[in-house]
Order: structure tokens, then C-alpha cells, then sequence
């Protein structure tokens, strides 16, 4: 019997979401008194030491490229390493890929499944309850997951990874599987600019919207992003004008996400904005109407022009950071 | 090609959350109830254009609930769909959901079954991929564009890092996310076809709910704002950095 934990690799490394996985399972894994076993597909020499660092015990490494293109494919592959290795639990990010294939996965191996948990579960002989987030971030429920294997996908950024010196044995898992092929990638248009993280998973992230007037202003939020590190992100309407790409919108019908520092500049703060930042472990807002609701959900704010103030933060990071080296 | 568009039934956007016996139920007094947007703005709102060049020829919205859901089904049939399944029975667990809109495809030949990537008050991005799994179908996940070409569809979705583009033929399921479509306001005339359109009621198919929610509880929520002025901005990294600790 195992804790399973579905791991992947992205630009030569462990993704952090992954790591954040492996550490949870090992914290299931302690109470259960089972090994923590990972699978990576395609690792393209990429090192896995941190996978064992995180926690877990073996690492199942496949070599199937179908796996990457068609999500069908990438669950037959758990489904089979998790009857191989008699899994008990298992443990996916909740992100764009954990999004397509736990469920499926969960549902052939008839398990049942909590997506986006943001707490560890309470285990009491084989019942798990386990917390997520509802109604976009307002409000939590308490799952019941009633079937004998459980599956559990993990919300980003909602525990910090802790690494520890542990190695794991690496034993290739490459099974035969009967799903064919069906989705034929055609052409792969990159955002990333490679040098910020991405946005679910950025720690910080700096954002900005309506109050910004123009596309041809926003030199100063991504002069702000760059001097702390941080992922630029948007309001709907901004990406509605076509001010800013539509990956940067977060909100109920954009992106969620829960970085530790948001810093929202000239954005109201509607409430199906907040939707998608309200786990924010920490939210500054800078808006020239005091009355903007969005101070009612910030810890720390700033009533003022913008285009004042933003390039004033700027210097003041700038010196911070000097002081910091 | 006939399209199944599975459409939800959630609490308006600007709702008051509030819960009920003992926490365990949400409190639907007062609360005005759509259709889910992903469901509705990006999965209806493309099908029936997909339909109106000539690429469907049926478009069926199904959905899982209780009676109390009729308003939203006439909302869907309004803005142009041709009929509406509604699967009897209560719809906590998405997987319980996923065996009846698989079954309802599977028995009625539907060959694109589409569906919103999330419900806004569970948000459990969980239904479409697992009616793909139950069905044997590919899944496209969050695809921001639709375009069909005979049996072969091309999407483009949303990825790590960027968007792709992809192809597949049917039969296959697909998550819409925002880009596929635009919002539509139902016209008169779509009102008044609603009322007679057919609104059919059926018998859920055995399948056991595997998962349970056992109390509810409100996030809690931002108790003060600190006010730092426009001339004290040193004060405000100090801040991060001292007291919240996030730089
Ligand atoms: C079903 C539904 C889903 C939605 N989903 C989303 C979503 O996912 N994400 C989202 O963001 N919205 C969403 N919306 C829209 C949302 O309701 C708001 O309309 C939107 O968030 C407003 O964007 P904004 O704050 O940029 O613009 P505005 O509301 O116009 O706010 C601009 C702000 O800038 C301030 N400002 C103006 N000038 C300055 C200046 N010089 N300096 C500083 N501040 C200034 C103003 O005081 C104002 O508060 C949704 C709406 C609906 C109905
Ligand atoms: N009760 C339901 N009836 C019909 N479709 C549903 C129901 N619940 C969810 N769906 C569909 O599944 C999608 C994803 O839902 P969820 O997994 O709950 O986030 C929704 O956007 C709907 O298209």
C-alpha cells in the first residue's frame, strides 16, 4: 500500500506545485503509515533529488511523450501505477494539468475525489475529511470522501515546501497502455517571458486595472512588477480592451490565485474580482477613492493617484532591495 | 452533429453566502439563481453558434438538480437551445453528476458534450473530465476557441506558460473557458419559444455519490486596512517586510 503523488517537470525542474505535493502526501503518508511513491513522466534528465527531499520513498519514472499531449493517456498511466503500487491515496496540483486528469483518473479508478484542498485531512480510522474552498474563495466546506481510495488535488500555493535531506529510489515504470492518441498538438504559443513566474504560481504579483486609463500606461506596473520579482496580472475589463493579454485576468471568470504579496492598483474591487484574490496572504491596494470597496478587503492601502504613487513605491523598493544586498 | 451542453445552476455572482441548518446546507433564501457563466457565456453561447453555421444540427442542454432549477433551464432554452434534459435528483458530488450526463450521451448519441471549466459556487473543475473518463472520450480542458471541420474540431486552450493549439475528432468533451464565446441577452421572441420548447424529466442512473459535504463555514475576512499616506510610501515596504513578511 502507497500514498501516490502525481509529480511533473517544467523547464528542467520539479514544479513547485509538485514539491507542495509530495510534502502532503508524506504528512498523510506519517499518519497512515505507508511510503509516499512518486511518478514523473518525461523528465528529460531533469533532477529529481528534491522529489525525494519533499518526502517520498521511490520514484516511478515513465517515458511516454502521448502522456504530455493527451490527458487520457496521462491518467491510464496512474491508474495503472496506482494498482501497482496499491494506492491508498492520491495527490495531484490542482492546476491546469492536475485539473484535466485527476478527476478522470478519479472517476475509472471509482474513487472519490476532492479538487482544490487547501488543508490537510483529518483522518479517522478510513474516513478523510478534507477542507476546500466554495463559492470562489468566499466561503470553505468540509468533503466527506466516502469510497476506500481517495484522491485529492492540492490548491497551489497553499503550503510551504519544506525539503529535507532524503534520497529515493528511482525504478522506471514505463506499462503497457491501451488508450490511443487523440489529440494532435498543432502549434504551441508561449506567454512566458522566462523570467517571472508564472501566474498560479507567482508569490507575488502585482496588478492593476480600469484605473490605469490605457494599455500605454502601464509601463510603471510592470517597472513595479520588475522591481520586486513579481508576475503582472489584470482586472476583466482590462483584458476585455485588449489592454493586456487575457492570461493576466484573474477573478471569478479569470484565474484564481493566492499568491503571498497582491498589489492592486486603480481596480475597484468588485466582488467577482476578489473571487479570484481573496486567499492572498497579504493585499495592498492603491486607488484614488477612498470609498473603492476593495479597501474593505486590503491590509494595507493607499488613497491616491496612481500614477503618483506607484512610481514613488518603485524608488522605495528600489532602495530597499539596494540595502538588502 | 448533436452537442450536449451540461449547464448548472448557481447562485448569482453578487449573492450573499449564507448557510443554514447547522451550517450544513447554503441558504437559498433570497438568492437569485443563472446559470453557471462558464456554461452558459462560452459552452451554450458557441454550440448554438456552431449550429447556426450549419456544424450542429441539435443542441440539448442537460442538467442535474430538483425542480427549482426550471427557471435557469428556460434561460437556456430562451437564448436558442433546441430542448432540455433535466436528470432528477440532487447533484453534490461530481462524480454522481458525471454518470448522468455520460449516461444521458451516451444512450442519446450526443458526440460533443460541452461543459463550463468550473462551477462558481463549488468550484470543483471536476465534472468534465471524469464524464470523459467514464465515457472512454478525449478531454480538451479549458479551450478558449471552437471551430469544427466535418468530424474534426480544432480548440485552442489554455496551457503552463502560454495557450496551444489542438486537434481531435469526435466523439470527445470539452471544458469552455472564457474566449469561446461571447455573453448573449435572450430576445423576446426566444423567451416566448422557451415556454412550449420541450423540457424533458428523467430518472437518474444508479451511481453512488463517493464524496459527502459535511458543514460549511465563511471564510473569514480582511478585519482592518492599514491607511499609509502618500507621502510615508517607506513605511509601506517596511510593512511588508516587518510585519507581513512578504518581501
Ligand atoms: C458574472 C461576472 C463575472 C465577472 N468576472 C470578473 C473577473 O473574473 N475579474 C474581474 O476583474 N472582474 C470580473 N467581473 C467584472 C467586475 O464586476 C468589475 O466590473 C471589474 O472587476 C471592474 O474592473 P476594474 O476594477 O478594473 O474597473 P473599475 O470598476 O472601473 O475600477 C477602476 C478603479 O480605479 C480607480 N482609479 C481611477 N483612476 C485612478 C487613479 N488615477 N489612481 C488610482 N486609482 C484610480 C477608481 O477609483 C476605481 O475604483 C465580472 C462581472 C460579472 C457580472
Ligand atoms: N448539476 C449539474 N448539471 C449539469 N451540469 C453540471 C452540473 N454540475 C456541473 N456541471 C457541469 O460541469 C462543469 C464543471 O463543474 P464543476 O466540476 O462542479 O466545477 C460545469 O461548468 C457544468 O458545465
Amino acid at each position: 500500500m502507497s500514498v501516490l503523488v502525481y509529480t511533473e517537470i517544467n523547464k528542467g525542474q520539479v514544479k513547485k506545485s509538485s514539491l507542495e505535493c509530495v510534502n502532503y502526501a508524506a504528512h498523510i503518508a506519517k499518519q497512515l503509515n505507508l511510503p509516499v511513491v512518486a511518478l514523473v513522466n518525461n523528465t528529460s534528465g531533469a533532477p529529481l533529488t528534491d522529489i525525494g527531499n519533499a518526502g517520498a520513498s521511490k520514484i516511478l519514472q515513465a517515458n511516454n511523450q502521448a502522456a504530455l499531449s493527451d490527458n487520457a493517456i496521462a491518467s491510464e498511466l496512474i491508474e495503472n501505477a496506482a494498482k501497482s503500487e496499491n494506492a491508498k491515496v492520491i495527490i495531484f496540483a490542482f492546476d491546469t494539468s492536475g485539473k484535466a486528469i485527476a478527476p478522470r483518473a478519479a472517476a475509472k479508478l471509482k474513487a472519490g475525489l476532492v479538487a482544490g484542498a487547501i488543508d490537510y485531512p483529518v483522518i479517522n480510522g478510513t474516513s478523510f475529511e478534507i477542507k476546500k474552498n466554495v463559492f470562489s474563495g468566499k466561503a470553505s466546506a468540509v468533503y466527506t470522501i466516502l469510497s476506500e481510495v481517495k484522491v485529492i488535488s492540492l490548491l497551489p500555493n497553499s503550503f510551504k515546501t519544506v525539503l529535507a535531506s532524503n534520497s529515493a529510489q528511482i525504478v522506471d515504470f514505463n506499462p503497457s497502455l491501451t488508450t490511443p492518441l487523440r489529440i494532435k498538438i498543432k502549434e504551441i504559443k508561449s506567454n512566458d517571458s522566462g523570467e517571472t513566474a508564472p501566474l498560479p504560481e507567482a508569490e507575488l504579483v502585482v496588478s492593476a486595472g480600469r484605473g490605469l486609463k490605457g494599455p500605454e500606461n502601464w509601463g510603471i506596473i510592470e517597472e513595479l512588477a520588475k522591481s520586486l520579482g513579481a508576475t503582472t496580472a489584470c482586472s476583466r475589463p482590462v483584458a476585455d480592451m485588449h489592454w493586456r493579454p487575457h492570461h493576466e485576468h484573474v477573478g471569478q471568470t479569470g484565474l484564481a490565485i493566492r499568491p503571498n504579496l497582491y498589489i492592486a492598483i486603480g481596480i475597484s474591487g468588485a466582488i467577482q474580482h476578489l473571487a479570484g484574490v481573496n486567499g492572498s496572504k497579504t493585499i495592498v491596494v492603491i486607488n484614488n477613492d477612498k470609498e473603492a470597496p476593495f479597501f474593505k478587503s486590503a491590509d494595507y492601502g493607499i488613497v491616491g493617484d496612481a500614477f503618483s504613487i506607484v512610481p514613488k513605491l518603485i524608488e522605495e523598493i528600489k532602495k530597499f532591495k539596494a540595502n538588502q544586498n | 452533429m448533436k452537442i450536449l451542453v451540461a449547464i448548472s445552476n448557481v447562485p448569482d455572482t453578487t449573492s450573499k453566502i449564507q448557510f443554514t441548518e447547522n451550517d450544513t446546507k447554503f441558504n437559498s433564501a433570497g438568492v437569485t439563481y443563472i446559470i453557471n457563466p462558464y456554461d452558459e457565456w462560452y459552452a451554450l453561447v458557441r454550440a448554438l453558434e456552431l449550429k447556426e453555421t450549419g456544424a450542429a444540427t441539435q443542441v440539448t442542454i442537460l442538467h442535474v438538480g430538483l425542480t427549482d432549477s426550471e427557471a435557469t433551464i428556460r434561460k437556456g432554452l430562451a437564448l436558442g437551445a433546441d430542448d432540455a434534459v433535466r436528470v432528477d435528483a440532487d447533484s453534490s458530488d461530481a462524480f454522481f453528476v458525471a454518470e448522468q450526463i455520460a449516461n444521458y450521451a451516451k444512450t442519446n448519441n450526443y458526440e460533443l458534450i460541452m461543459l463550463g471549466k468550473e462551477t462558481i459556487n463549488y468550484n470543483g473543475s471536476s465534472v468534465g473530465a471524469a464524464v470523459a473518463g467514464l465515457l472512454d472520450y478525449p478531454f480538451i480542458s479549458l479551450a478558449t476557441k471552437l471551430d469544427a471541420n466535418g468530424k474534426t474540431l480544432t480548440f485552442e486552450q489554455d496551457v503552463d506558460g502560454g495557450s496551444q493549439i489542438i486537434e481531435c475528432d469526435l466523439p470527445l468533451v470539452v471544458s469552455a473557458a472564457k474566449g469561446m464565446a461571447e455573453q448573449r441577452i435572450p430576445n423576446m421572441r426566444g423567451i416566448m419559444a422557451a415556454r412550449t420548447k420541450p423540457l424533458t424529466i428523467v430518472a437518474p442512473t444508479a451511481a453512488q455519490a463517493l464524496t459527502s459535504i459535511k458543514s460549511f463555514s465563511l471564510n473569514p475576512g480582511r478585519t482592518t486596512c492599514k491607511m499609509i499616506t502618500e507621502d510615508n510610501i517607506a513605511e509601506l515596504v517596511t510593512l511588508l517586510h516587518i510585519e507581513a513578511k512578504v518581501i
